[in-house]
């Protein structure tokens, strides 16, 4: 008898020193636990921060302030003029012969060049754009907003580049005086580049912008949509609920999962030989974009969904059968709404892998210079990724902000999908 | 490990079930039903008869078949690809595995009741209410309402959940779950109800309020229960079946069975020597 409480005295004390061991284990994991997540997060946040502080500059675009001289011979046209014939106007010689006005003592040739650079190029086309928007203006000078040179823009937005030396710069001495005496008498002014967000591709990065691409990518997003969760769906469907278990469909099975894993460029060539060559899908396109997006997130959605059919308490089913539902209506009415949020996830996890993706693209010409922002599903377009490449790869030094604030965009794209997809799962979402 | 070791001697003795298998003027009818999961055999060769309007309980060790006999009634083992079953069922002499018998059809006749209490995750009325819609037995919104009030009231539930018929059916407790799964298989209005375990996973007070259940739609209803609980067989059935490794081994009135049993298995079993 003593024997045993002895015993059991033992075991106590056993159990305490192993305890102390234990919750000092469980202290460890924990701790080492936070510090990933922290890990994480500080990655995240310095990602997010370098972007941000990189994207700035995208965001404002300086503007010169010239006094136009819309004169009729200077553009080459009759005095009362009609629309077809402004349109027609050497704008370009109204700037120079405006900006050498404001400038009387600059008569070199190579001065003259210069300072007609401070200028976008772009300018002659907004100038011609505010005449034909008045016409009564011709004759008459007008003080007018043109958009800055991007290599001005950098200059004017970088204080630390007035310190270098002059052939370190791609603004010379003389153009920084020029500037400083237009900035002096405030003709020179940093707005909010709204045309980031309204306007398409362009060579000269003070006139780029992002709604081209971002008009390309919800497109493309579209068709993907449309067709990679009904098709998904459809296949889980009837692998999970239908299909007969057997060789065929493990077959099936394992060549799904295998899809999941197959590089994505290998898509974009199967999408340019499949669609492209052999149905004349038009090249450049979202509707083919969307279509080798759809081939690279159908594994996914199928995998998500089959997994989350299967997660649906067979007894549910039994219950729908035993009242006399048919297997459609069981399927269809209990089993497929009680999967659909984790259908839903599946599907917006495989929405942003499309989202983000780019190598596919590549091969079906959806890489191309495109200035226009395409109408619907088979104008040429690029897609947000691929903007971002092209910028990244861009020489001007303006391009560098505009790729980070191209991410940022599609980011936003991101979170703007990932919160629907939070919000959707919870309108589904039942309780047990 | 008793049963291991007896396992080829029981064979032997199981020739024939003991008893009284056939009733006149049958409400179900079996004959050399087999049952197959791939090449294991779970049921083999019995038959069975069961009266109109009374309740049968099918009692026996764990792993002996009961579920699966059950389950042949309403042919819900058509959903188990392994599952192969063969023999005569008849429902009022009508072949229940014809081709012409619509699975669908059928189980709208012989409605089933599960261990695990298995409401839909939606409001207590779209509960009862769903197989009614199914089949269209309501005409019209306010028939619907009367089929779902009068199916609970049935079921004993109606005065607890009335004021809440709109709040979610697995919000109930389990004893409560299970009386409106009951509800959901009575508004269909089948002619027979299977019963699997249907009190195992209630407590004391909510069985018997279900055995109370059961003996009031006896009135009504012709009911297949399997049951682990001996006293439960006792208290709601007329006749009771024992299934023993498959085999049905003896048949009989309720009290025949638990007073007076025929079968040596029978008894080591009811004495609780066994199982
Ligand atoms: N889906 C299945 N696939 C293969 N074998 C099965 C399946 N269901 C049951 N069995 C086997 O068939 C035999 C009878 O099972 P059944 O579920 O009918 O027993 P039971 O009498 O209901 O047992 P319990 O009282 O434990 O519920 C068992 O040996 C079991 O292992
Ligand atoms: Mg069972």
């Amino acid at each position: 008898m003593s024997n045993k409480m002895n015993h059991n005295m033992n075991n106590t004390e056993q159990v305490k020193r192993s305890l102390k061991k234990r919750h000092r284990q469980e202290r460890r994991f924990i701790l080492l636990g936070k510090l990933s997540v922290m890990t994480g997060f500080l990655f995240l946040a310095f990602l997010l921060a370098d972007i941000s502080i990189k994207a700035w500059p995208a965001f404002q675009q300086s503007w010169i302030q010239l006094d136009v001289t819309f004169d009729a011979q200077n553009l080459g046209v009759e005095a009362p003029a009609d629309e077809a014939a402004l349109k027609k106007g050497n704008y370009r010689g109204v700037l120079k012969q405006s900006l050498y006005a404001m400038f009387p003592e600059v008569s070199a040739r190579r001065d003259k060049k210069a300072l007609f650079k401070l200028i976008s190029s772009g300018a002659e086309y907004q100038i011609r754009d505010t005449l034909l928007a008045a016409p009564e203006m011709l004759g008459t000078t007008q003080q007018t907003w043109v958009l800055a040179d991007d290599d001005v823009d950098s200059f004017l937005k970088e204080e630390k580049m007035r310190e270098l030396q002059q052939d370190d710069r791609r603004i010379k001495d003389n153009q920084v005086a020029w500037l400083d005496q237009l900035s002096e008498q405030g003709r020179i002014e940093s707005k909010w580049n709204w045309a980031f967000l309204t306007s398409g591709d362009s060579r000269e990065p003070e006139q780029a912008g992002i709604a081209g691409a971002l008009r390309g990518t919800m497109l493309t997003i579209l068709v993907v949509l449309a067709m990679s969760f009904p098709l998904g769906l459809a296949a889980a469907v009837y692998l999970e609920e239908f299909a007969p278990q057997n060789r065929w469909t493990d077959l099936i099975e394992i060549n799904v999962n295998n899809l999941a894993a197959v590089p994505s460029i290998v898509f974009g060539l199967l999408g340019l030989a499949v669609f492209i060559s052999f149905f004349g899908v038009p090249r450049s396109a979202p509707l083919v974009g969307g279509m080798v997006l759809t081939l690279m997130t159908l594994p996914t959605i199928i995998i998500a969904s089959r997994a989350s059919l299967k997660s649906v308490p067979p007894s549910i089913r039994d219950a729908a059968l035993a009242l006399g539902a048919s297997k459609v209506q069981t399927v269809f009415q209990h089993v497929v709404p009680l999967a659909m949020p984790g259908i839903l996830t599946g599907t917006i996890i495989g929405m942003a892998q499309a989202l983000g993706e780019t190598a596919p693209l590549l091969m079906i010409g959806m890489v191309a210079f495109i200035v226009d922002i395409p109408q619907g599903i088979t104008d040429s377009a690029t897609v947000l990724p691929v903007q971002i490449y092209l910028w990244a790869d861009s020489p001007e030094r303006a391009f560098m902000a505009k790729t980070s604030a191209a991410i940022i965009v599609l980011l936003l794209f991101l979170v703007t999908m990932n919160l629907l997809a939070v919000v959707l799962r919870k309108r589904f979402e039942r309780k047990w | 490990m008793t049963q291991v070791a007896e396992a080829p001697d029981i064979h032997q003795t199981i020739k024939e079930t003991v008893g009284s298998p056939f009733t006149h003027k049958p409400k179900l009818s079996t004959r050399n039903v087999d049952v197959f999961y791939d090449d294991k055999q779970a049921i083999f060769d019995v038959s069975l008869d069961i009266g109109n309007h009374e309740v049968i309980a099918l009692i026996g060790p764990s792993g002996c078949g009961k579920s699966t006999y059950l389950r042949c009634l309403n042919r819900m083992n058509d959903t188990i690809p392994s599952c192969s079953v063969t023999g005569e069922f008849r429902l009022d002499e009508e072949d229940i595995y014809a081709k012409e018998m619509d699975p669908v059809l059928l189980r709208a006749r012989i409605g089933m009741v599960f261990q695990k209490p298995n409401p839909f995750p939606k409001s207590i009325y779209d509960n009862v209410a769903y197989g009614p819609k199914l089949h269209g037995l309501a005409g019209n919104r306010a028939e619907l309402d009367e089929i779902v009030v009068s199916s609970l009231q049935k079921a004993g539930l109606y005065e607890e959940v009335k004021d809440r018929l709109n709040a979610s059916g697995t919000g109930l407790s389990g004893g409560q779950q299970q009386r409106l799964c009951i509800a959901r298989t009575i508004a269909v209005s089948p002619e027979v109800i299977l019963m699997d375990e249907p009190a195992s996973a209630l407590d004391p007070i909510a069985t018997a309020t279900i055995e109370e259940l059961i003996d009031e739609l006896r009135q009504n209803y012709t009911i297949v229960i399997v049951t682990h609980s001996m006293q439960q067989a006792a208290r709601v059935s007329q006749r009771t079946a024992y299934f023993h490794l498959g085999k049905l081994v003896e048949v009989g009135d309720t009290n025949q069975v638990f007073t007076n049993p025929q079968h040596q298995l029978t008894e080591n079993y009811i004495t609780g020597r066994f199982g």
